[in-house]
């Protein structure tokens, strides 16, 4: 009996003649950190890729959009469960939205065997900027050494002389000192390493503390960073020492939980509320309608996201079964993205001006980032010589 | 176990879950959810684990909240040896066996000197060891935990295929499980039930009451990291959360809810648990709360569990 | 150098005195009622986010913490009149699997009323600058910390040593028919009791709240050293519980700071930064091991 079904539905596909067929939606899986210090960056990514996709009244290239939203927990165990059951059972077309480099790198190899593209949203790790890059694998955000290259930069530019740098212990803030560092040639007081998820500084300030450094470059992101300033500031050691960070922990989310103390602080990046596109305003302020506050770059990045697969979708119209084709259209990149024009490089990780930007007060009065000038233009990132595609 | 329930009425429960357990794989095929061979897998790998907890806890009377520290050290045995390329199975899960049983004759050699309250902490703080160490080394993965290069080789079977895993896993815990009736129903498990009742009058007799908890304890840790070693298979990763004091804590609930001392209840009680953690989340992400709810009800009103419920728990508490 | 190893015991004395906070109530609970409470740690939540809504909604932190205590403390009697009186018979299993259960739900209706994500509590603005002792710079709000925990065990002392109440408490923890029988109405006392002890556990997460984050499942971790300290300290002791937190803030907090330099003598930077964290963890269970072996009752066992 099953096997009548079966020749009966294998002559129905050989009659349409294709053997590629055109799928009637685009289901997406969206894994990310929802919970933990870290969730204000997975909520962020969720909240700007949402937006998006109700500016496409619920498509992507034109098909119905699915998008299964779940937490990772920031445990790497739990986004490997949750990204098998994406592969295995929902049978997903794209997954995204991946905050912490160490969870990127624990899930991404069965994802990439499985021919599902990964669109990025967040974690860049330098494995898939080099040796590692691989075909399924797109970033439309940034490879995690950038913005910490653009603030070392900055430093180096500035004269200081003797810099400390915290950042906690896993890929992505390895990848923060290493990039931070070949940009900024002068002293180095101490690399601190902090534990992931740590909240409690104290230790660590007091550390810093009988270094006396003129800077301290910090990349915490999330939670983590909130408590680091705040601890920073109650210290007193904010009169000694001028804190420098990329823009992670400079945006809304820490921002909005630390305020005034943040005010004057140099931060690094791709995207800044303030730009001038159009598609930048659009975006600014209907999120602050649907969401009732002010973006992050976390955002932006969410909605770039689906934006790019938006337009490859739309490229290889729908036939989301070949790859090679969806590859293409992918690396195309074609869609107008909020930060303004950036492409991908071979190694599909963007090519784009990094930002300077300081906190201060905006018109209303509220205590957010201003664009201060550009640090790099056209800045690709370290890895790509590595990588072997073409 | 179940000294005084029915043997005949087990025996046919138990032949009859075999068979559809025999047949599951084959029926979420016809109805296409074959992703589900490998939550049954995870499923009866937890059954194995809480297995080996109900013979310390249930059988042996033995409250040990560190149990999770064998469990993930018969996974990390495993990671850690087929990084140095020690794939086959039949190599790198007896090593897995034998390692975490060598942590539980430390661990219980020193643990057993205390009792009551002083046990469970002095365990828990054992595991507690274990599992800050291994989340400090960096060697073996740190805090991400250590991904499993390859799955073990079973002779020519090829693990990666989800169905025959299974049927590994099930082999495995149905061994378990007669090897275990075999050992409850022994004069080794008579004397362990009656140390469990009255320590002292045992102590009076002249057995050498230390060396059997000790014994047992042991078995348990043994059998859990054979369970490791699956586990590490299946999901591919050797995570430090494996030997979190959370997951000793979940494993007590589990053979809590489907029998303290009774063979199945182990079994029942991963099955529970995990399925209802697979189907209640689509309804609610809040679904915790009514398993708190029912393990309430159960610690107040049903102590011996869901087996229990079927007369096949102990008589007594 | 000396100003180092000075914040540094600061620091120890400053996460010592919040483990005390909740190390009291612990052992209170186990030593008179015999009664393992893993929800401990759920109630130090409960009180963490009581202070921040409470902080929020007013403007003032003073009310989110006394809201907090009182709010916690009312949870904690229902709490106790309802279900934990039932397990006071039953046996170690029950209790930990009962209290289990609570964490379980605790964290979701946690999770349901306030979102999964952290929910911001700040100290107040006078709070959260240095303060200058004898030249060197310190923050005001851990020094603070350190004078409510001071003041709390000062407290304590006097009410469990020179109180009518504090004889009651100690006279059911040793012998509660007799207490019984001498006309204590040891039920009330009990309750009154548990309360207590989890107005202490809603201080500690008021004051910690802006110091870590306010975020769900963040009494587990808490909960497991308040175990350590009351094991060490000595089981319905409150002077135990005192040393027994200091013991434990001092070695966890100076071993996180000294043992990665120590250890950077011989190993990698990136080696030593991880494994001096752990080393300073596992000391803790290790020197709780050992006094389970040695000294079983803990370093100030409070039964005869």
């Amino acid at each position: 009996m099953r096997h009548t079904k079966r020749l009966i539905l294998l002559a129905a596909l050989l009659l349409l003649g294709a053997s590629v067929h055109a799928a009637d939606k685009v289901k997406v899986g969206f894994l990310s950190t929802l919970s933990g210090p870290g969730a204000g960056l997975g909520v962020d990514i969720r909240d700007g890729f949402s937006l998006a996709i109700k500016h496409l009244n619920g498509k992507l290239g034109g098909l119905p959009a699915e998008v299964i939203v779940v937490d990772d927990q920031q445990k790497p165990e739990v986004a490997q469960q949750a990204s098998e059951k994406f592969m295995k059972k929902d049978k997903v077309d794209f997954m995204t939205g991946i905050v912490f480099s160490n969870i990127m790198l624990a899930v991404g190899q069965p994802i990439f065997d499985s021919k599902t593209f990964f669109v990025s949203a967040n974690a860049g790790p330098s494995q898939y900027a080099g040796d590692q890059c691989n075909p399924y694998f797109f970033n439309v955000a940034w490879q995690n050494d950038n913005l910490h290259e653009a603030v070392g930069k900055y430093v180096q530019d500035k004269g200081l002389k003797n810099v400390v740098l915290v950042a906690p212990n896993y890929p992505g803030g390895k990848d923060a000192m290493v990039g931070f560092k070949r940009f900024y040639k002068g002293k180095v007081g101490e690399e601190i390493y902090t534990k992931l998820g740590q909240l409690d500084y104290a230790a660590e300030l007091a550390q810093i503390r009988s270094l006396k450094p003129d800077a301290v470059f910090f990349f915490l992101p999330g939670g983590m960073g909130i408590n680091f300033v705040k601890q920073f500031v109650a210290a007193g050691l904010s009169a000694d020492s001028q804190l420098f960070a990329p823009g992670f922990s400079a945006d809304e989310d820490v921002i909005k939980a630390v305020g005034a103390p943040m005010l004057g602080m140099f931060n690094s990046s791709h995207w800044a509320h303030d730009m001038e596109n159009a598609e930048n305003k659009r975006f600014v302020a209907d999120f602050q309608k649907e969401y009732g506050r002010l973006p992050s770059l976390y955002a932006s990045q969410g909605y770039d996201a689906a934006l790019l697969i938006d337009g490859a979708v739309r490229d290889v119209k729908g036939k989301l079964d070949d790859k090679d084709a969806l590859r293409k259209a992918l690396e195309a990149k074609r869609f107008k993205s909020v930060r303004g024009d950036f492409k991908l490089n071979t190694n599909h990780y963007p090519i784009q001006n990094y930002y300077l930007r300081v906190i201060g007060r905006d018109g209303q009065g509220r205590v957010t980032n201003k664009s201060m000038g550009t640090v790099f233009t056209n800045h690709a990132d370290a890895y790509v010589a590595q990588c072997q595609m073409k | 176990m179940g000294l005084y329930a029915s043997s005949q009425r087990r025996r046919t429960a138990a032949v009859l879950t075999l068979f559809a357990l025999v047949a599951l794989p084959w029926f979420l095929q016809v109805i296409d959810q074959a992703f589900y061979v490998s939550f049954a897998s995870r499923v009866l790998i937890f059954a194995l684990v809480a297995t080996s907890l109900n013979l310390v806890i249930g059988f042996g009377g033995m409250v040990s909240f560190g149990h999770a520290a064998f469990f993930g050290a018969g996974a990390y045995t495993v990671a850690v040896l087929a990084e140095s390329g020690v794939v086959s199975a039949g190599l790198a899960w007896p090593m897995a066996v034998v390692v975490a049983a060598l942590l539980a004759l430390l661990v219980g050699a020193i643990s057993l000197r205390t009792r009551g309250v002083y046990f469970i902490m002095i365990t828990l703080a054992f595991a507690q060891m274990a599992f800050y160490l291994v989340v400090s080394l960096k060697a073996w993965g740190g805090d991400d935990g250590l991904p499993l290069l390859r799955r073990s080789s079973f002779g020519n079977l090829d693990l990666k295929d989800d169905t025959t895993f299974y049927f590994i896993v099930l082999s495995a815990l149905a061994l378990a499980l007669v090897a275990l009736d075999r050992l409850a129903h022994s004069r080794f498990g008579r004397v362990i039930q009656c140390i469990r009742e009255n320590e002292t009058r045992m102590e009076a007799l002249g057995y050498p009451v230390f060396s059997f908890k000790l014994v047992c304890f042991v078995i348990g840790g043994g059998l859990a990291g054979l369970a490791g070693a699956l586990l590490v298979n299946q999901t591919g990763l050797a995570s430090p959360s494996l030997l979190h004091w959370m997951l000793s804590g979940t494993l007590m609930v589990m053979i809590v809810l489907g029998g303290v001392g009774s063979v199945f209840g182990g079994v029942v009680g991963a099955v529970l648990l995990l399925l209802c953690e697979e189907f209640f989340v689509e309804f609610t992400t809040h679904w915790p709360i009514g398993l708190g709810l029912v393990l309430l009800a159960v610690v107040l009103w049903a102590p011996l569990g869901i087996a229990g419920l079927f007369g096949w728990g102990r008589n007594r508490e | 150098m000396i100003q180092l190893i000075l914040e540094q015991a600061l620091n120890g004395l400053q996460f010592g005195l919040m483990l005390f906070l909740l190390a009291a109530g612990l052992t209170l609970v186990f030593g008179i009622m015999d009664m393992i409470n893993l929800a401990h740690g759920s109630l130090y939540m409960a009180g963490a986010y009581l202070a921040a809504s409470a902080t929020q909604a007013s403007g003032s932190f003073m009310v989110g913490i006394a809201v907090a205590m009182l709010g916690t403390a009312i949870l904690g009697a229902l709490l106790e009149v309802t279900l934990l009186r039932r397990l006071y018979a039953r046996n170690h299993l029950a209790q930990v699997l009962a209290t289990f259960a609570l964490i379980l739900i605790a964290n979701e209706v946690v999770r349901m009323i306030w979102g999964a994500q952290p929910v911001l509590l700040n100290a107040p603005d006078e709070l959260s600058g240095p303060v200058n002792i004898g030249g060197f710079l310190y923050p005001a709000y851990r020094l603070l910390i350190i004078g409510v925990g001071a003041l709390v065990a000062g407290l304590l002392y006097v009410l469990v040593t020179r109180t009518r109440l504090g004889m009651w408490v100690r006279a059911g923890a040793s012998n509660r028919e007799m207490t019984e029988a001498l006309g204590v109405n040891v039920r009330l006392l009990f309750t009154a009791v548990f309360a207590f002890g989890a107005a202490l556990c809603a201080l500690a997460g008021a004051l910690l709240g802006p110091l870590l984050a306010v975020q769900v499942g963040m009494g587990e971790n808490i909960l497991i050293l308040a175990f350590v300290v009351i094991v060490i300290g000595g089981i319905g002791s409150i002077r135990g519980a005192l040393v027994g937190s200091l013991l434990v803030g001092l070695v966890d907090t100076l071993g996180r700071a000294a043992l990665p330099s120590l250890l950077r003598m011989f190993l990698s930077l990136e080696v030593a930064s991880n494994l001096g964290p752990a080393l300073a963890s596992i000391l803790i269970y290790v020197l709780m091991a050992a006094i389970l072996f040695w000294r079983p009752e803990g370093l100030f066992p409070a039964r005869a």
